[in-house]
């Protein structure tokens, strides 16, 4: 439970208590009738205006459904593709073939684990370069056949170790950033959770980009900014609301095409629906970039990302593109 | 950050001291010793960091270089603290409009286009006028057939003040990058002291040829950062030059002496 959240946690488990009462004291079903209509104006106001910083920790929320529970939640059926052929398999990011209801896709998400074993098992989410080897593999089977490429961001960012650095992890990301942006099938790309910079962005390049509404997407973490900024991490919740990282701000920058509405406190209070939503968005967007040409799509994706950008050219005093 | 102190040869700078300790060896040398020397140690042979217009000079033939694309500037989209006061003195400190030089030129026979960042300028970092400009020259290269030489230097990659923005600069400029592949447009990079985050990952790590100069910090996550995260001191040499050429990361460590020979030599086999 986060702390801003206390007010509707409080007020649920008071509901639940009358519940079990009410079985042999009908007369508090009123009681809880009342007590209803006030959590739904809670969770409006508490909701309503959050933070950069609320939404960050939304975003980073324990329950919080992951990669692997998008997959599960969505997918009839998936097969998981294990390592990069290379050197290793990186548990930090998942990847395979699945079905949709009929339609096949290849779908590739980080993954920063659940339990306390497993989140070290997957490195808190964090990406060896074989992550993105191995993500690059499943580009390719998704090329060779003609599968649409789903991919889930969920990192804080890439893994600043040895071993990462030894085996190229700069290499390793611009590789797979040069492998979407000339994949010759549709990309769907869900921000989910936490776009950690570089390490997120190598799995997110799409044609079209959905940022679910608590999500964040950032070059740095505000953690980080604030180091730098104010000299002292703590002043993270200050550096959130300046480096403009929350899915409406992504809207507004063009990074993202689309906010997924969630469920009213974020994701994790009612997972089934937000699976539905984001199948549902899966569906509908793939119906709409399988019409397109594929030279076409490629045109349309890379004029995508020319776009993404404001600067200035000073020669006639005007500001350049958005 | 995690690099060292720029050095920046400002021209009232050298006026006034004549001497200057090696950042490496502490030997000291003569301001015009080093001139010579193409700012590296003649005793060490240490790299010191040199603005673009260096590599110009030292690259070039003499009054060949033509800027381009010099209109474009950096905004300030999010109003980031600091960051318009943080250009305004860039721009003084170095007298460029932005962290990066493009243009064409002559070396040698070889008419090309260059990309060259400059460290003292926000440290090298990529915004969205930098990844404007690098697609840019990339798009001059193919219209008018010029092989493109990048050369890079940039602590922290992705400058955090342009936010999200910047990060997106590491598609657009790979998408440059792309567009010289398709066109068979030779793309040779020059790895200098430091290129880091998301400039190596993005089109510094794609050359046809890659070199790098000697002692470059090369790599993704700073090392201090690394420190930080895994509680242990890093190896000497780590994510240097020559650490990157035996973990297969580039094709060759190059004293900057040597750089333009160099240059003339790959573009004699790929470009004649």
């Amino acid at each position: 439970m986060l702390e801003f959240e206390k007010p509707v946690y409080e007020l649920e488990k008071k509901i639940n208590e009358l519940k079990i009462l009410s079985k042999s004291r009908p007369e508090l079903l009123e009681e809880i009738t009342r007590l209803e209509k006030k959590l739904e104006k809670v969770k409006e106001d508490v909701y309503k205006n959050l933070s950069s910083w609320q939404i960050v920790q939304i975003a980073r929320h324990p329950d919080r459904p992951h990669s692997i529970d998008f997959i599960n939640g969505i997918c009839g059926e998936f097969f998981e593709i294990r390592g990069d052929r290379f050197f290793g398999d990186d548990s930090s990011v998942i990847a395979g073939i699945g079905k949709i209801d009929k339609t096949k896709f290849v779908i590739v998400g980080q993954e920063k684990g659940r339990s306390t074993k497993e989140k070290i098992d997957r490195n808190f989410g964090m990406p060896h370069p074989e992550g993105y080897r191995k993500a690059m593999r499943a580009f390719s089977i998704a090329e060779k056949f003609c599968f649409p490429v789903i991919t889930f961001v969920d990192t804080p960012g890439a893994y600043p170790g040895i071993g990462a650095e030894e085996r190229g992890q700069a290499w390793a990301i611009s590789m797979s950033i040069y492998r979407m942006i000339g994949l010759k099938v549709p990309i769907i790309t869900f921000i989910i959770g936490e776009g950690g910079s570089g390490g997120a962005l190598a799995i997110g390049v799409g044609d079209k980009v959905f940022a679910l509404e608590y999500s964040i997407y950032s070059v740095i973490s505000p953690e980080g900014c604030a180091a730098i900024l104010f000299r002292d991490s703590s002043k993270a919740s200050k550096a959130a609301e300046h480096l403009k990282l929350t899915a409406k701000n992504l809207l507004e920058f063009g990074i993202v095409d689309e906010i997924i509405k969630e469920p009213k406190g974020g994701a994790h209070r009612n997972k089934e629906e937000i699976f539905e939503r984001v199948k549902e968005k899966i569906m509908e967007t793939y119906e709409e970039l399988k019409k397109i040409k594929i030279d076409e799509l490629l045109r349309k994706r890379k004029e995508k990302y020319l776009k993404i950008g404001i600067y200035k050219e000073v020669k006639n005093g005007t500001t350049g593109n958005t | 950050m995690f690099f060292r102190k720029p050095f920046k040869p400002d021209k009232k700078e050298i006026k006034a001291e004549v001497w200057r300790k090696c950042d490496s060896c502490g030997e000291t040398l003569h301001i015009a010793q080093l001139e010579k020397n193409l700012w590296v140690c003649p005793k060490c042979s240490f790299h010191f960091r040199i603005p673009a217009k260096k590599y110009i000079e030292y690259i070039f033939e003499k009054e060949s270089f033509v800027e381009l694309f010099n209109e474009i500037e950096s905004d300030d989209p999010l109003n980031f603290p600091d960051y318009k006061k943080k250009l305004k003195k860039a721009k003084e400190k170095t007298g460029l409009k932005e962290a990066c030089i493009t243009g064409k030129g002559k070396i040698d026979k070889f008419t090309v286009c260059a990309f060259i960042s400059d460290f003292s300028f926000i440290g090298g970092s990529m915004g969205s006028a930098y990844g404007e400009k690098f697609y840019r020259i990339c798009e001059h290269a193919v219209s008018e057939k010029l092989p493109l030489i990048s050369i890079t230097s940039s602590g922290g990659g992705a400058r955090m003040q342009e936010g999200i923005l910047s990060l997106m600069q590491l598609v657009k400029t790979n998408l440059g990058v792309k567009l010289l592949e398709e066109n068979k447009i030779p793309y040779i990079t020059v790895l200098c002291d430091p290129t880091m985050g998301g400039v190596m990952a993005s089109f510094a790590a794609l050359g046809d040829i890659s070199l790098a100069e000697k002692g470059a910090l090369l790599g993704f996550a700073g090392p201090r950062v690394i420190e930080q995260t895994i509680r242990q001191k890093l190896p000497e040499g780590f994510q240097r030059a020559e650490f990157q050429l035996e973990h297969g990361m580039i094709d060759e460590v190059i004293d900057r002496r040597e750089l333009k020979k160099k240059l003339i030599k790959i573009l004699n086999i790929l470009w004649d």
